[in-house]
């Protein structure tokens, strides 16, 4: 496999996180978007796990003990149980997981096109921002003075 | 060695430049030692597609998940609000969100008009001129006219309303309730040499277009045109005192890690409400057993955080999310005391316009709203782009427990001690959070906002670090005198956060900033009898 130890993890880590992530956002035909598996997405959440990277391994090994053997090997049901109590503990390791994911799978091209965002960073275009309606300030203009004096 | 300056400010944040700049005028030899380094507009999160992300990296708020060579650790496990700053030229204003309120008058009277506390030594009116100075050098944005504030004129227009603040004003008149456009340390126009705003949205990581005003573009590039050196990478371990008890300089590890004196006249603390305690507390001497400016035992006590209360909802079209400065519109409308309610003193809100689609999916998913399988996909599209939300800003009133000490075992990377952080809320603060919750629920549901959620406290919401080394007039019930002079060391003075007596219910660093130019002008009016 192509990632085999990238970002440090191992074969069986790379799988596991795979299937995990696949889980968590599935590809969908109903919204024309790739899963969080795709090979591009994964090797983006492969290369950028960076801090993430001690608490993912940990997910990794919690949510293979919550199925009772290697996370990827498990079937369905067994994998849904698992992730499911997983989700249901917190803390430190599931949020690294998580955000793992889904930091990469909502800046991919296809995924932010098909939420009809541009897939750009912000600068140097920027947006524009609609003046909106000032006289809406027009009851507050007329209210008296709210401050306090102070002696 | 190096040769003796006469006026050593330790600190490039908000406070350190400001000084810096004022004092400029006096021709005194003025060095400023910084911590971190210079920052580049092109290392900005908004230049790259994983912009969002760098906000759980190398731009992360808290400096514990940050680790960058600047900063250095905090133990903050013993509070429910964890700190956040920013180390670098600039300090925190790199990474502020540029939410730009005044204190009111009030704010500075706390114990004459509601029985608690203490006022502070100095007050509004002789501020004033100050606040002024301070938001023509910052280049703020806003509109004369607000009720809830004595009249002042903000340099700039202010930011435009958009979808979200309109829907937030409609929201606020059907109450009956006061809102106003906020002022923002952000150039709505072309302002002195700076480009304005153009929505990208995402100011707390840093402005790559500089329209928002750090410190780095606004006070320091005037500040070093009219004389003052500014030295990058010096991390301070302690200020000295000589055989008379006054400050004589600072011991600093410089970019090579080496370690040096700086000898100095005058010593400046701009380190901010956790640094400078931090700092004051491993200066002991013989003099000073008990941490440097310490007779009082109040350095590093009376820590106040603003605890803030946010409540968010959905709503059905999309509206300006992450495209446009976060922070809008404020209430003052539950700021001043009450006294038909369970809490003293009050709140402002800050509204806030939405955020970008990544934060909402970490955030969704944390919360336990947003699925994992198949319905992932038809639940993210109801959320993205439609949240609103406002948060209180609620007033943390001094408690000595609340504070900050030298953690016993944690160190930077230079071996300094890390400062170590003891919080608690108090009840009046629980009951004044309470308050704001239910009526930021009224507000989001006049808004038409459904699904709503409450973040209270916000955890990683330690921005506002204040209260530390008080100012006031008793030496024994105080760390610094009216004009930021330490009651015991007639040579040391502090400008940062940690002077503020009481907290209010606004965002502080207006009001550091113009305490700061004010302490500058004091020592200025001083000059010939300084350490009287
Ligand atoms: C994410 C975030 C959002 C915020 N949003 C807002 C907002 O909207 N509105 C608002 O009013 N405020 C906001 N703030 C708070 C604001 O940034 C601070 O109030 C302000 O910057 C504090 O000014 P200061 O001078 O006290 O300290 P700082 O600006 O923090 O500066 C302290 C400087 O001292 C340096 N330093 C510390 N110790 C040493 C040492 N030992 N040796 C050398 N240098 C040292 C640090 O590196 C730093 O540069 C926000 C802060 C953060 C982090
Ligand atoms: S929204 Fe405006 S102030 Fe904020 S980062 Fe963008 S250009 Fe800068």
């Amino acid at each position: 496999m192509e990632n085999d130890n990238a970002g440090g993890l191992s074969a069986a880590e790379l799988k596991d996180l795979r299937c995990v992530a696949g889980m968590m956002v599935p590809a969908s035909t109903e919204y024309a978007v790739p899963g969080a598996d795709d090979a591009a997405i994964f090797a983006d959440i492969v290369n950028s796990l960076g801090r993430d990277l001690g608490d993912v391994r940990r997910a990794l090994s919690t949510l293979s003990s919550l199925a009772g053997g290697a996370f990827a090997e498990q079937d369905v049901s067994r994998r849904e149980t698992a992730a499911a109590a997983f989700r249901e503990r917190g803390g430190a390791e599931v949020a690294a997981l998580s955000r793992a994911v889904l930091q990469c799978y909502y800046r991919d091209d296809r995924v932010v096109r098909s939420l009809g965002l541009e897939p750009r960073p912000p600068f140097p275009k920027g947006h524009t921002l609609e003046q909106g309606d000032w006289s809406l300030l027009d009851p507050v203009r007329a209210r008296p003075k709210m401050w306090r004096d102070a002696p | 060695m190096n040769e003796t300056v006469d006026v050593l400010i330790i600190g490039a944040g908000a406070s350190g430049a400001a000084v810096a700049w004022s004092l400029a005028d006096t021709r005194m030899r003025i060095l400023c030692l910084e911590q971190g380094d210079w920052m580049k507009p092109t290392d900005y999160p908004t230049n790259g597609r994983d912009w969002e992300a760098r906000l759980y990296s190398d731009f992360a708020t808290s400096p514990n998940r940050r680790a960058r060579p600047a900063d250095y650790p905090i133990n903050d496990d013993n509070s429910p609000i964890k700190v956040v700053n920013f180390n670098g030229v600039g300090g925190s204003t790199i990474m502020y969100t540029a939410h730009y309120p005044r204190l009111h008058p009030s704010d500075f009277r706390v114990r004459t008009l509601d029985g608690v506390a203490d006022d502070w030594p100095v007050d509004y009116a002789t501020l004033e001129p100050f606040f002024a100075e301070n938001e023509r050098m910052t280049g703020v944005s806003g509109l004369a006219g607000d009720p809830a504030y004595p009249p002042k004129q903000p340099p700039m227009p202010p930011l435009p309303l958009g979808k979200s603040g309109a829907r937030f004003a409609n929201a606020m008149n059907q109450l009956g309730w006061h809102w106003w456009p906020s002022d923002t340390a952000v150039a709505t126009v072309e302002y002195e040499g700076r480009a304005p705003c153009i929505n990208l949205g995402h100011c707390t990581p840093g402005c790559a277009q500089g329209a928002k005003a750090s410190t780095d573009i606004t006070y320091w590039p005037a500040a070093i045109r009219a004389g003052v050196e500014l030295r990058t990478r010096c991390r301070v371990r302690e200020i000295t005192v000589n055989e008379h008890g006054m400050a004589s300089g600072a011991i600093y590890y410089d970019a090579d890690g080496v370690e040096k004196f700086q000898p100095a006249e005058v010593v400046v603390m701009a380190c901010n409400g956790v640094g400078t305690p931090r700092l004051l507390l491993n200066s002991v001497s013989g003099c000073f057993p008990g941490g440097l400016a310490n007779s009082s035992g109040l350095v590093g006590k009376n820590l106040m955080f603003h605890p803030y209360a946010q409540v968010f909802g959905y709503v059905e079209e999309p509206l300006d999310s992450n495209r446009a400065p976060p922070l809008c519109l404020w209430s003052m409308e539950f700021y001043e005391t009450d006294p038909s309610r369970d809490f003293v003193r009050g709140y402002a809100f800050q509204f806030g316009r939405g955020i970008g689609p990544v934060t909402e999916a970490i955030f969704s998913d944390a919360d336990g709203r947003l699925p994992w399988g198949k319905d992932h996909h038809r639940v993210y599209r109801k959320l993205v782009g439609r949240r609103i939300g406002l948060s209180a800003i609620c007033e943390d009133l001094p408690e000595e427990h609340n504070r900050v000490t030298l953690d016993p075992v944690l160190k930077d990377g230079h071996g300094i001690p890390a400062p170590k952080v003891d919080y608690t809320l108090s009840s009046n603060s629980l009951r004044m959070m309470d308050h704001g919750i239910a009526r930021a629920k009224e507000v989001l549901a006049a808004a038409g906002a459904t699904n709503v959620g409450v973040h209270s406290p916000i955890l990683n919401g330690g921005w506002h670090l204040l209260g530390t080394a008080r100012m006031g007039k008793d030496p024994s019930r105080s760390v610094v005198n009216e004009w930021g002079r330490s009651h015991d060391v007639k040579n040391l003075f502090i400008v940062d956060g940690s002077i503020f007596v009481t907290s209010g219910g606004v965002n502080p660093t207006c009001t550091i900033q113009a305490l700061a130019l004010y302490i500058a002008d004091s020592m200025k009016q001083r000059l010939a009898t300084l350490f009287d």
